[in-house]
């Protein structure tokens, strides 16, 4: 796993990078260690407030540890009337945990989002940004086995 | 009858997505050269006269836009296309990108030629990493071929915010803020990415470009409808029994969109509601059905055309129900800059959950709807303003649906 720093450092020449490196870290870790973000000011020449309310402004970032398959479903308006809550039961039932938690295995985290943008198959789900379309509850256990 | 016109998504399914050579032997990339042949101003002109409106939501002249830039002189000029497309329901942006990369390439081209950019950036959202894969394919393929001559485009992928689809809070974004809208004037157009002048454009609105410089503003004028020419890409979604994407002339009528294309209802039910244009769109009874999609159309009876996305919603919906979710969708993307929007968001969540649970009176509902009012002219941005036109929509078509839910 590349360190958080280089990764930071690939980034710094780049005018307003740190969101870019910002997603670079989340696509090695899947989450923002606490620590890079203080590293992440330093590189962008912000304060560490400035750093962190960036990193903390955007619902894809994640400051501190989760699970390493991020689970995201979508509750809005077209995949809530396609039965999202459903999926939602189901995730949580096939994981253990609930909407917001983790895997105690630090496999999975489990998350709302808002629109994917897959709405002519709803309700979406998506795996680290790679979106399952059409979901039902009997389906999950199928797509959650490629990852476990 | 309605029927299909694809400009925007004129190579659509007729080409490699990933191959330059495709897309130049489809005629790609001639109308940058035509344009480059042309003095920049009238390149605006043309676009201009074509009538071309922002197809992101606001429907501002495209070409006019493109002037305000031209015309502020400056070092350093950019072109943004705006790809963050989070409108719920929404996602025409993905299927042009996806399917014809090139095409907006060459819009971008174009506008940078046009305004005297050198640099563009495509703001791709966070949802889409496999879009951003395909643009950067293309973007490799155009520096290679060397078509795109001095322009440079790069792309910024981001994070997960609705808001940053209003253009000064995406332009924040870019520079590695969050994406807080900022305060107008000035406008991007004079003072923009890095204060610099910069056009702000819609993927839609991008990739008309190349058709309009190479067939002409007299011939794009004459589609559609005469106050938001060309065509529209909608997107079918919720109960209605074709759930793709259309792209037809602006002059279509809602019905046309709901009952030819999206072939009615599922299971035979009834039409309950439909809402345009997104999340933020208004809902339309059945008594409406025969306006016009165009952006003045759906303006004069309370509706949007917005990003032309379209929700169908059957008999059985529970309108309030859906009404109360989207109140929570637009708490959690509030970005809390302005407090109309801040605090109106939150308590606009807040009522609606009360009313939906059955524990509201008339009052509460009156005090909804002036907090809605309130909140659609006090807000800084779009977002803010917006938040309440589904809330305020439902309560002037579909009264009886409140009124079953009171204490």
């Amino acid at each position: 796993m590349a360190d958080y720093k280089e990764i930071i450092n690939k980034f710094r020449q780049v005018p307003g990078g740190i969101i870019e490196a910002y997603n670079a870290i989340q696509k090695e870790y899947s989450y923002i260690p606490e620590d890079a973000i203080a590293v992440a000011a330093k590189a962008f020449k912000v304060s560490k407030a400035e750093a962190y309310g960036v990193a903390s402004f955007y619902s894809y970032l994640k400051i501190g540890e989760r699970g390493k398959n991020v689970i995201r479903i979508c509750e809005s308006a077209p995949c809530h009337i396609a039965g999202a809550d459903k999926v939602v039961e189901a995730l949580e039932k096939e994981l253990g945990i609930k909407m917001g938690e983790s895997t105690p295995d630090g496999k999975f985290a489990l998350e709302f989002a808002e629109c994917v943008g897959q709405c002519q198959a709803t309700p979406v789900i998506t795996i680290n940004r790679k979106p399952y379309g059409d979901v039902t509850a009997e389906k999950i256990p199928g797509i959650l086995a490629e990852y476990k | 009858m309605a029927e299909e016109k694809r400009i925007v998504l004129r190579n659509y399914g007729k080409i490699d997505p990933l191959s330059i050579d495709d897309y130049i032997n489809a005629g790609g990339y001639k109308a940058l050269e035509k344009a480059r042949g042309m003095e920049q101003k009238e390149v605006i002109d043309e676009v201009k006269n074509s009538g071309l409106r922002g197809r992101g939501g606001a429907g501002f002249n495209a070409g006019t836009k493109w002037g305000f830039s031209y015309q502020t002189p400056a070092d350093q000029k950019y072109v943004v296309c705006n790809a963050d497309e989070g409108e719920p329901g929404t996602y025409k942006d993905r299927i042009i990108m996806e399917n014809d990369p090139h095409s907006l390439l060459e819009g971008m081209a174009i506008c940078g030629y046009a305004i005297g950019a050198t640099v563009g950036y495509i703001y791709c959202r966070g949802e889409y990493p496999y879009v951003a894969e395909v643009l950067q394919t293309a973007i490799n393929q155009a520096k290679e071929k060397g078509v795109l001559g001095d322009f440079d485009i790069e792309i910024r992928l981001g994070a997960g915010a609705y808001v940053c689809g209003e253009e000064t809070a995406l332009i924040e974004s870019i520079e590695g803020h969050r994406g807080e809208p900022r305060f107008k004037p000035p406008y991007p157009g004079v003072a923009g990415l890095w204060e610099k002048p910069t056009v702000v454009n819609n993927v839609e609105t991008l990739v008309n470009v190349p058709v309009i410089i190479e067939k002409g503003a007299d011939w794009y004028k004459s589609i559609g409808a005469s106050s938001y020419p060309g065509t529209k890409v909608f997107t079918l979604t919720g109960d209605v029994v074709n759930k793709t994407f259309f792209e037809l002339p602006t002059d279509v009528t809602i019905r046309d969109l709901v009952f030819t294309m999206g072939g009615g209802i599922v299971d035979g039910k009834k039409f309950k509601a439909v809402q345009i244009g997104g999340t933020s769109g208004g809902f339309i009874p059945e008594s409406l059905l025969d306006t016009k999609v165009d952006f003045d159309s759906m303006a004069a009876i309370g509706a949007t055309l917005g990003s032309g996305a379209v929700f169908v919603m059957d008999e059985d919906t529970d309108l309030i129900d859906v009404i109360e979710r989207i109140t929570k969708f637009f708490e959690h993307e509030s970005c809390g800059k302005c407090a109309p929007c801040r605090e109106g968001t939150k308590r606009l969540h807040e009522n609606l959950q009360k009313i939906n649970s059955g524990e509201a009176t008339t009052d509460e509902i009156a005090l909804t709807e002036k907090l809605g009012k309130v909140m659609s002219r006090a807000c800084l941005c779009g977002l803010g303003q917006a938040a309440p036109a589904p809330f305020l929509t439902t309560l002037k078509n579909f009264r009886a649906d409140y009124d079953a839910k009171l204490v």
